[in-house]
C-alpha cells in the first residue's frame, strides 16, 4: 500500500500523523508548558499539510500567527501564572465522563466526513491538482471576500480598543 | 537523483561555512570595539589574534556542561537547539548568488518570517526553564519585544513585496536589476535593520540579556556547549539579519553596471553583508541601552505608524504608477 503513494502523499500522511499524535498529547500532557510545545509541533505539522496540499501561503502565514504569535503569547501567560505542578486534578473535564460525550459525537461526525472525501475519487483529484499561489488569495480577500475581512479588521480592532481600555492603570480609566 | 545529491552538498558547505563566520564575528566584533575604544582588542592568538574565537571554543569545550537540578531538564536542554536551527534554516532560501542557494521557494519570505517568529521560542522558553528569577524576567522580556517588533519587520518589507510582485526572494534580488529597493524603500529599510536588531537582541536592544539589571538574563544559567550555542545563535543571526537587508533593500548580488564585472556575485553579496555586519557592530558600541518600557513605547508608537505609512505611500506611489 505503501509503495502505491506517491512523494508528496507520503510526506502528506506522515506530517498528518504527527499532527494527530501530537495533538493527542496536547490533551494528555499534565505539564502545561509540554502541552503547550506539543501543541506547537502540531500547528508546524498542520502548516506542513497545507504546504503539501497546494497552499505554500496559507502554511506561512500558519507558522507565522499560530505558531509564531498566538501560542507565544499562550507561552507567555502560563510564564507568568507561574504553573508548574498538576493542575488537571481541578479542571471541571476531569470530573466526571458525561462531559465527553458531545465533543466525541462531533468527533465522529468529522472522521465520517473526513472517511468518505478520503474514498472520493473527484475530491481527491480536486485537492492534488491546484496550487493556491499568494496573489491569488490576496485578490480573493480584497475582492469577493472583502465585507469579510473588513468585519473581521472591526473585531480586532474592537478587541485592541477594550485592551487597551482594561491595560490603563484605575485613576486613569475614568467612570463609565 | 545527483540534483539532490548536489543539493546537499550545497547545504552541507553553506552550513560548514556559516558556522565557523559566526564564531569568527565575535574576533571581528572585539577587534573593531577596541580600534573605536582606542585600544588594542584581542591581538594575541595568532596573526591579529585571529585564533581567538577557536581558543574560546576549545575553552567552552572545556566547560562543564551543566544542567542545574531546578530546571526544567527536556527544555533546557532544547531551547539553545531551537535558536540556532530556525536561524540556520532561515538561511535555506536567502539567494547568495545566482547559482549558489539552496531552495528557490516561492513564499521565501515568509519562510523567514516564519523562522524568524519561532526563534523567539528559544529565548522564552530557555527563561522558563532555567526556573530561576532573572531567566523568567528575561525570557518575559524578550517574548513582549520580539512579538512586538515581529510585527514592524513583517509590515516593513511589505513595500519590497508590492515593488517586486512576489515572495521570492531570487526573484525579489532580480527585480531589482535596474535600481536597488533601497532608493524608494529607504523608511522601510531602517525600519527593517531596528527591528531586526531587536529581534536578534543584540545592543541597544538587548533587554532580555541587560547585564546590568538582569545579570545575563535568559542564559544566566547556561554554560559550556549550551551556551555556545545561544552565543553562535545571536551571530548568525546578526549575519541573517544583514544578509536578508542586502537580499530585500541592496540588490543582493547585483551591482550597478561597470563595477559588477570587478568581482563574481558571489564575493559582492558578501562585501555587502559585511558592510552591514559592521554596521551592527558600530551601532552596538555607539549606542546606550533604553529602559524597557521606552523600547516598547518607542516601537509601537513610533515604528508601527511609521511602517504603516511607508506602506501606504508604497501602495499609493505603485498604483499611480509612479514607482
Amino acid at each position: 500500500m505503501i509503495g502505491q503513494l506517491s512523494p508528496i502523499a507520503l510526506l502528506f500522511y506522515l506530517a498528518g500523523l504527527v499532527a494527530i499524535v501530537a495533538s493527542l498529547k496536547v490533551i494528555t500532557q499534565k505539564n502545561t508548558v509540554h502541552a503547550l510545545l506539543y501543541l506547537v509541533v502540531s500547528l508546524l505539522a498542520v502548516a506542513v499539510c497545507f504546504y503539501l496540499m497546494g497552499a505554500p501561503f496559507a502554511a506561512g502565514l500558519e507558522v507565522i500567527v499560530y505558531a509564531g504569535a498566538i501560542l507565544i503569547l499562550f507561552v507567555f501567560a502560563i510564564m507568568m501564572f507561574g504553573l508548574k505542578q498538576d493542575e488537571t486534578r481541578y479542571a471541571p473535564q476531569n470530573q466526571g465522563l458525561s462531559i465527553w460525550l458531545g465533543p466525541c459525537l462531533l468527533a465522529v461526525l468529522l472522521l465520517i466526513e473526513i472517511l468518505v472525501s478520503l474514498d472520493n475519487a473527484d475530491i481527491q483529484q480536486q485537492l492534488s491538482s491546484s496550487v493556491v499561489t499568494s496573489k491569488q488569495v490576496g485578490i480573493l480577500l480584497y475582492g469577493p471576500y472583502l465585507l469579510a475581512v473588513e468585519i473581521a479588521s472591526f473585531l480586532l480592532l474592537a478587541g485592541l480598543v477594550a485592551g487597551y481600555h482594561f491595560a490603563k492603570p484605575d485613576n486613569q480609566r475614568g467612570h463609565l | 537523483m545527483s540534483s539532490a545529491l548536489w543539493q546537499l552538498v550545497e547545504i552541507t558547505i553553506i552550513i560548514s561555512l556559516l558556522i565557523p563566520i559566526a564564531a569568527m564575528l565575535v574576533w571581528v566584533e572585539r577587534r573593531l570595539i577596541g580600534i573605536w575604544q582606542d585600544r588594542l582588542g584581542p591581538n594575541r592568538v595568532g596573526p591579529f589574534g585571529i585564533l581567538q574565537s577557536f581558543a574560546d571554543l576549545l575553552k567552552i569545550l572545556g566547560k562543564e556542561d551543566w544542567i542545574p537540578p531546578f530546571s526544567e531538564r527536556l527544555v533546557f536542554t532544547i531551547a539553545p537547539v531551537i535558536g540556532a536551527v530556525s536561524v540556520l534554516m532561515s538561511f535555506a532560501v536567502i539567494p547568495f548568488s545566482p547559482t549558489i542557494g539552496v531552495s528557490n521557494l516561492n513564499i521565501g519570505l515568509l519562510f523567514f518570517l516564519a523562522m524568524a517568529s519561532l526563534a523567539v521560542y528559544s529565548v522564552v522558553l530557555a527563561g522558563w526553564a532555567s526556573n530561576s528569577k532573572y531567566a523568567l524576567l528575561g525570557g518575559m522580556r524578550a517574548a513582549a519585544q520580539t512579538v512586538s517588533y515581529e510585527v514592524f519587520m513583517g509590515i516593513s518589507v511589505m513595500g519590497v513585496v508590492i515593488l517586486s510582485g512576489t515572495f521570492n526572494l531570487r526573484e525579489i534580488v532580480l527585480a531589482q536589476a535596474d535600481g536597488w529597493f533601497i532608493q524608494s524603500q529607504f523608511v522601510g529599510f531602517v525600519v527593517f535593520l531596528i527591528a531586526g536588531i531587536a529581534e536578534s537582541h543584540r545592543l541597544p536592544f538587548d533587554l532580555p540579556e541587560a547585564e546590568t539589571e538582569l545579570t545575563a538574563g535568559f542564559h544566566t544559567e547556561y554554560s559550556g556547549l549550551k551556551f555556545a550555542l545561544f552565543f553562535l545563535g545571536e551571530y548568525l543571526g546578526v549575519t541573517l539579519i544583514s544578509a536578508m537587508s542586502v537580499v530585500l533593500f541592496f540588490g543582493g548580488w547585483q551591482m550597478p553596471e561597470p563595477i559588477n564585472t570587478w568581482l563574481p556575485p558571489l564575493v559582492w553579496f558578501i562585501l555587502k553583508v559585511m558592510l552591514l555586519v559592521v554596521f551592527f557592530i558600530l551601532l552596538r558600541t555607539s549606542l546606550p541601552r533604553p529602559r524597557f518600557d521606552q523600547l516598547m513605547a518607542f516601537g509601537w508608537k513610533f515604528m508601527l505608524p511609521l511602517a504603516l505609512l511607508n506602506l501606504l505611500v508604497t501602495a499609493a506611489l505603485r498604483l499611480m504608477g509612479v514607482l
